[in-house]
């Protein structure tokens, strides 16, 4: 799992106006992994992907892919990568088959129109492959630029924000495409906006802010070690302020004081004990309760800390 | 070289003029069978000969000609500019395809479209007047070349505008004068001296002059000439695409 698939090293990007899209990004994606680049609007998401695709020519820095350099060797780096763009860009006038199959052929593969049939069924584009383009809609358009960055077999997929203004039932269907694809070896970077996107399927995550790659850690990893836990206890009787015997813990008062809520880290085993002890404590100071529950802070709330702290 | 993009681009291409066949191939034959019968049979029947050939069988080279510069530029125009305005250029520049298979995909394809239009043109004008070919090898190395060169220009427009509106400015502004103004509908040698001298700035001149002496053996300038300035063209778009690539010139910020 830990075999380099991109190795991206130093890379600078500033644009031509003086703005400084990326400064210095060391990140290194492992091979079959799904990657997900987290970062507010603006923040150098696909100034990175495109960096790495081609599209944008970097400052300073360079990207291997699979151990070639992208612009020496830019014949065997490009090959392996499929680019699913954040705009929904497409010839109008084209059938489904036909753009998917002019793809395969720009990165040149001979035809194969047997892969095609897979791609366009594995997308529910089956039906619609003698439909022109501008008669999908576009959830269907969306759909079309994964088939056509899967028509020629990447080892390797970019996914720039892929289910921005599409509905819910698709965004899921979609997650199962790519979940589908990595089981089969792919490699995926994402980004994305959506928070829920990153926390339900990717391995690791990087947050990028103002050029910067902020964080990079295993999503599981990343959950536990910045992510805190609340308890919430639906009191019987309000409160007006914490009992002079519960300061040591770290409790807050809400809903006007018939919420207790005590916050803790829930990667610690003594956290186990301080709620035994919480408990007591509440007993021994005649506060009872009807009701509690415990949340675990999202991905959300730590990429909120994160880019809030740096801001 | 890897022949599938550079097949995949001109396949393209060529759907597209399928797709699009009254305006590719339709309208230009129209407009040209237009000029012939208002300059080769209404006006034309009362010029005389020119050079000892039929005013109409004189203005078929140049009529091909103006057809093919403008046909050239504008193919080879909107087939790269229209991916960078639609935004599907995204997978040209990612793909693992060099500049030169990009370049002879989208110009070979405007090329063919050009040069079949032209012998269609050619064709059409048999109809209309009677027809002889002196040296058909240089009417087809000129027909080839001028396409070629054209439609590198054509690329390079596509390439640097920015808007619809840019990309109609030097067909219309420039190549359409300059032809016209190029002996496509006079021998050089009709003009007073003054503007004879000042017509030989026109790099039409040379192209219009050389594709007739191929039909007629007559010209108003050096088949020498003719070759050097068609080969001066292309080797200065040849120089210019390959700066854009190397820059990455409205491509590539």
């Amino acid at each position: 799992m830990n075999d380099p698939i991109i190795t991206i090293n130093g890379l600078n990007k500033t644009y031509e106006g003086g703005f400084q899209a990326l400064t210095h990004i060391d990140l290194t994606i492992h091979r079959g992994e799904i990657f997900a680049l987290l970062g507010p609007n603006g923040a150098g998401k696909t100034t990175l992907i495109s960096v790495v695709c081609g599209l944008v020519n970097p400052t300073a820095g360079h990207v291997l892919v699979d151990g070639f350099d992208n612009i020496t060797h830019y014949r065997q780096a490009r090959e392996r990568i499929g680019l699913v763009p954040q705009e929904l860009t497409n010839e109008a006038f084209e059938t489904v088959w036909n753009t998917v199959s002019f793809s395969r052929g720009l990165f040149g593969k001979a035809p194969n129109p047997a892969h095609i049939e897979k791609v366009l069924k594995s997308l529910a584009l089956w039906d619609k492959r003698n439909n022109r383009l501008m008669t999908l809609s576009g959830g269907m358009k969306r759909r079309v630029l994964i088939a056509k960055a899967l028509s020629h077999e990447p080892r390797i997929l970019f996914l720039d924000e892929p289910t921005a203004g599409v509905d819910v039932e698709l965004r899921r269907d979609m997650w199962e495409v790519v979940r589908q694809l990595r089981d089969n070896g792919v490699t995926i970077i994402l980004t994305t906006h959506y928070i829920e996107e990153a926390e339900e399927m990717a391995d690791r995550i990087g947050v990028i802010n103002r050029g910067e790659l902020v964080l990079v850690e295993e999503k599981a990893a990343l959950m536990s070690k910045l992510g805190s836990k609340q308890l919430t206890l639906n009191l019987h009787s309000p409160l007006t302020e914490i009992p002079a015997h519960l300061q040591r813990f770290e409790l807050s008062l809400a809903a006007e004081g018939y919420e207790l809520i005590y916050t803790y880290d829930g990667s610690q085993e003594e956290d186990g004990h301080a709620i035994s002890e919480l408990l007591t404590a509440l007993e021994r100071e005649g506060v009872t309760f009807k009701d509690l529950n415990t949340r675990q802070s999202s991905l959300e709330d730590i990429f909120v800390d994160l880019v809030k702290e740096r801001a | 070289m890897n022949l599938h993009p550079v097949r995949a681009i001109y396949m393209a291409e060529m759907a597209r003029t399928r797709r699009t066949l009254l305006q590719s191939i339709v309208s230009p034959v129209i407009s040209t069978s237009l000029y012939f019968v208002v300059f080769g049979a209404a006006i034309g029947s009362r010029i005389s000969e020119v050079n000892g050939v039929s005013y109409g069988a004189f203005i078929v080279p140049g009529l091909i000609m103006l057809m093919l510069l403008t046909q050239s530029v504008s193919n080879a125009s909107f087939g790269i500019f229209f991916p960078k305005f639609s935004g599907s250029i995204y997978e040209l520049l990612s793909a693992p395809i060099s500049h030169l298979e990009i370049v002879i995909g989208y110009v070979g394809a405007a090329a063919s479209k050009s040069i079949l239009l032209g012998l269609i043109i050619l064709a059409t004008s048999g109809l209309f007047v009677p027809l002889e070919i002196a040296h058909p090898f240089w009417m087809l190395t000129f027909l080839v070349l001028t396409a070629v060169t054209f439609s590198l220009l054509g690329f390079i427009i596509g390439i640097w505008a920015d808007g619809f509106d840019r990309l109609q400015l030097v067909p219309l502004l420039v190549i359409t004068p300059l032809t016209f103004l190029g002996g496509s509908f006079y021998s050089i040698d009709m003009l007073p001296p003054f503007w004879q001298t000042i017509t030989l700035a026109n790099p039409v001149v040379y192209l219009v002059s050389g594709f007739r002496w191929s039909f007629y053996g007559i010209s108003d300038v050096s088949l020498a000439a003719s070759v050097g300035m068609i080969a001066l063209f292309l080797a200065a778009c040849l120089v210019a695409i390959g700066w854009i690539f190397r820059t990455g010139y409205r491509l590539k910020p």
